[in-house]
């Protein structure tokens, strides 16, 4: 049991945006293999088709994707919000969207309805125009769109980041200040493959975001450096397959970590990583999970 | 992995809307039913059925298909794959019962190809609107027997293929596999719940695709949240029970859609 801005979780591994998360029963389904909990796609005040195929490749070392936040809108997504609540206890945290302040704020009143447990706020979608990363790599617009989600709501609030900033803790002091609860990192980063053959980019977005393990050791950074920086928790995602990635990330700063790409191997992983994790605290001698969080901080 | 750049050594035009595209590399480990995700450059990425381990059969039905047909032997595409779950293979000593419609004949003649191979006894029932829309007609009759439908009348009997269905020996089948239009495999599916046969059926579902690896959860289906591009296509009855089969599907953006 870890407690992240208030929730309860049974154990601190999170489904990440976007993956599996359009459909209230996935979002179950999800929940019942294990998961401490789960973050919905990301929705928005429109409903979109997203970008043309190809939307995601596996490069073997990590997975390069340009979905363009397809979403129903939140008018259609309440009711799948709703599925999830209904079919689990476990927490389901809603992940949202918009252009401007007030997008944000009536998608997260929108949703408010399906009783979510928090808002994630996406200010950090590396390929979708006008929305995420182009608002997220901007501090004021990250502040205060934070401020407006929290005015709006009275359940906790957790803003996603893009790693795709010159300095990431800029922008995780700016959700900080705007009164986020948890900071989330980290998004996709910026990638590109190109087929030799043909000449074309692959993506049909062209260019899209890098996830899997190739960005581990980048997450870990972001979390570390935000760590040190923020007073406010830490939530760790980008390239977690295994317990020990869960432990390293928590090491670095984690109060849990989200898995995202990894379920393409199977959705017991979030069982088999929380064990993992339960094991390794147990047989390392630490009182508490708690124990092993920011630890790497300590060894210098 | 990368998309795999294969070159079409042949085009065969099988009916006035379908195509059968052939190509230089083989895909050898695939399983009858699993998909590929067929790229056409600068255009889209589509699901497309292996008819067999080189060659894809395609119904001109949008955009990208319209491209498709567009190519010429020689032109070149890009293939991921195969994915999915392909249908469970029959024993050599089982007789099984095939059941297709329209271009969902496609899984299934891939099916009979690999069965027929295997000396399994095949009896197929096989739909199409028309006469001319009729596929693999010659496959199919050489390798068992066959029963074929067109919805007009214009060849052999007029109707639909569960009126063969509702005259057969249900319980004389080893296992039943079907892949057609939605409306026709739901009707499939209350036909043998009833008789309670449906634990020896499989049925090859068509759902939004983005991915196709079980990641985005586009195609997700209710109400166990079953992806079919990873824990399908092909599903055994059971599977199904309770489920969205036959009352609606999502579009790209995840917004319902009603059959
Ligand atoms: C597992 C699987 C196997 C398939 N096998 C075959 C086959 O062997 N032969 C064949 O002709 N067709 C097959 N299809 C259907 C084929 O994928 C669609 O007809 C094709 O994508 C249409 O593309 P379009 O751009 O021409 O049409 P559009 O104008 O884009 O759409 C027409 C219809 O095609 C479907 N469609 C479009 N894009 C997709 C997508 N990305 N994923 C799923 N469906 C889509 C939708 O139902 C849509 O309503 C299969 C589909 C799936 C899911
Ligand atoms: C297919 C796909 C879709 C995603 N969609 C979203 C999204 O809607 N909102 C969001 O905040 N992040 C989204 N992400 C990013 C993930 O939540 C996660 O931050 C990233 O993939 C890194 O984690 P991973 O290496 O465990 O996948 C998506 C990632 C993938 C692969
Ligand atoms: S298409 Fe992405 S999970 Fe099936």
């Amino acid at each position: 049991m870890i407690k992240i801005t208030g929730i309860e979780l049974e154990n601190p591994t999170i489904l990440a945006a976007g993956i599996m998360g359009t459909t209230g029963a996935s979002l179950a389904r999800v929940a019942k293999e294990g998961a401490g909990a789960v973050v919905t796609k990301s929705i928005g005040p429109e409903p979109k088709e997203g970008h043309k195929n190809p939307s995601m490749i596996d490069l073997g070392y990590g997975f390069l994707n340009a979905m363009g936040l397809p979403n129903p809108s939140y008018p259609d997504f309440k009711n799948e919000l709703a599925i999830a609540k209904k079919e689990t206890d476990t927490p389901v945290i809603a992940s949202i969207f918009g252009g401007t302040e007030e997008e944000f704020v009536d998608v997260a009143q929108g949703l408010l309805e399906s009783n979510p447990d928090a808002f994630e706020l996406n200010v950090s979608c590396p390929h979708a125009l006008g929305y995420g990363a182009s608002v997220g790599s901007n501090p004021d617009a990250v502040e205060s769109i934070t401020a407006a989600v929290k005015d709006a709501v009275d359940i906790p609030v957790w803003v996603k980041l893009t790693p795709n900033v010159t300095d990431i803790v800029t922008i995780g002091d700016a959700a900080q200040r705007g009164g986020a609860d948890a900071v989330v990192a980290i998004n996709t980063v910026k990638g590109m493959a190109i087929d030799i053959e043909s000449g074309y980019p692959i993506l049909g977005n062209r260019f899209g975001g890098l996830s899997g393990k190739a960005v581990k050791p980048v997450a870990i950074k972001c979390v570390y450096d935000l760590y040190t920086a923020l007073d406010i928790p830490v939530i760790g995602v980008g390239g977690i397959y295994t317990w020990q990635d869960a432990i390293e990330m928590m090491m670095a700063g984690a109060n849990a970590v989200q898995i995202g790409s990894a379920v393409h191997e199977g959705i017991e992983i979030f069982s088999s990583i929380a064990t993992g994790i339960e094991t390794f605290v147990a047989e390392r001698g630490y009182k508490d999970i708690t124990d092993i969080i920011g630890l790497a901080h300590e060894r210098i | 992995m990368y998309p795999i750049n294969v070159k079409i050594t042949k085009i065969i035009k099988e009916t006035p809307s379908t195509r059968t595209f052939v190509f230089d590399k083989s895909f050898d480990e695939a399983v009858p039913g699993q998909f590929v995700m067929v790229w056409i450059h600068g255009v889209d990425e589509i699901p497309m059925g292996l008819a067999s381990k080189n060659s894809i059969t395609v119904q001109k039905v949008g955009d990208a298909t319209e491209k498709l047909f567009k190519l010429s032997e020689g032109d070149t595409l890009g293939i991921r794959g195969p994915f999915g779950k392909g249908f469970t293979l029959p024993d050599k000593d089982e007789k099984i019962l095939l059941i297709a419609g329209g271009v969902g004949t496609v899984p299934i003649v891939a099916l009979a190809n690999h069965a027929a191979s295997e000396g399994v006894c095949i009896t197929t029932i096989l739909g199409a609107r028309n006469s001319e829309e009729l596929l693999f007609v010659d496959k199919f009759s050489s390798c068992g027997e066959l029963h074929i439908t067109t919805d007009d009348g214009s060849a052999h009997r007029c109707g639909f293929v569960t009126d063969v269905l509702g005259e057969a020996d249900i319980s004389a089948y080893d296992r039943i596999y079907t892949c057609g239009p939605e409306m026709m495999m739901k009707c499939i599916f209350s036909m043998l719940e009833k008789e309670d046969a449906l634990e020896k059926t499989e049925f090859s579902l068509h759902r939004y695709f983005k991915c196709g690896i079980g990641v985005c959860g586009a195609c997700c289906m209710d109400k166990k949240g079953l992806r079919v591009c990873k824990d399908g296509p092909v599903f055994n009855g059971l599977e199904l029970v309770d489920s969205e089969l036959g009352k609606y599907m999502r579009g790209p953006s995840g917004n319902k859609k009603d059959f």
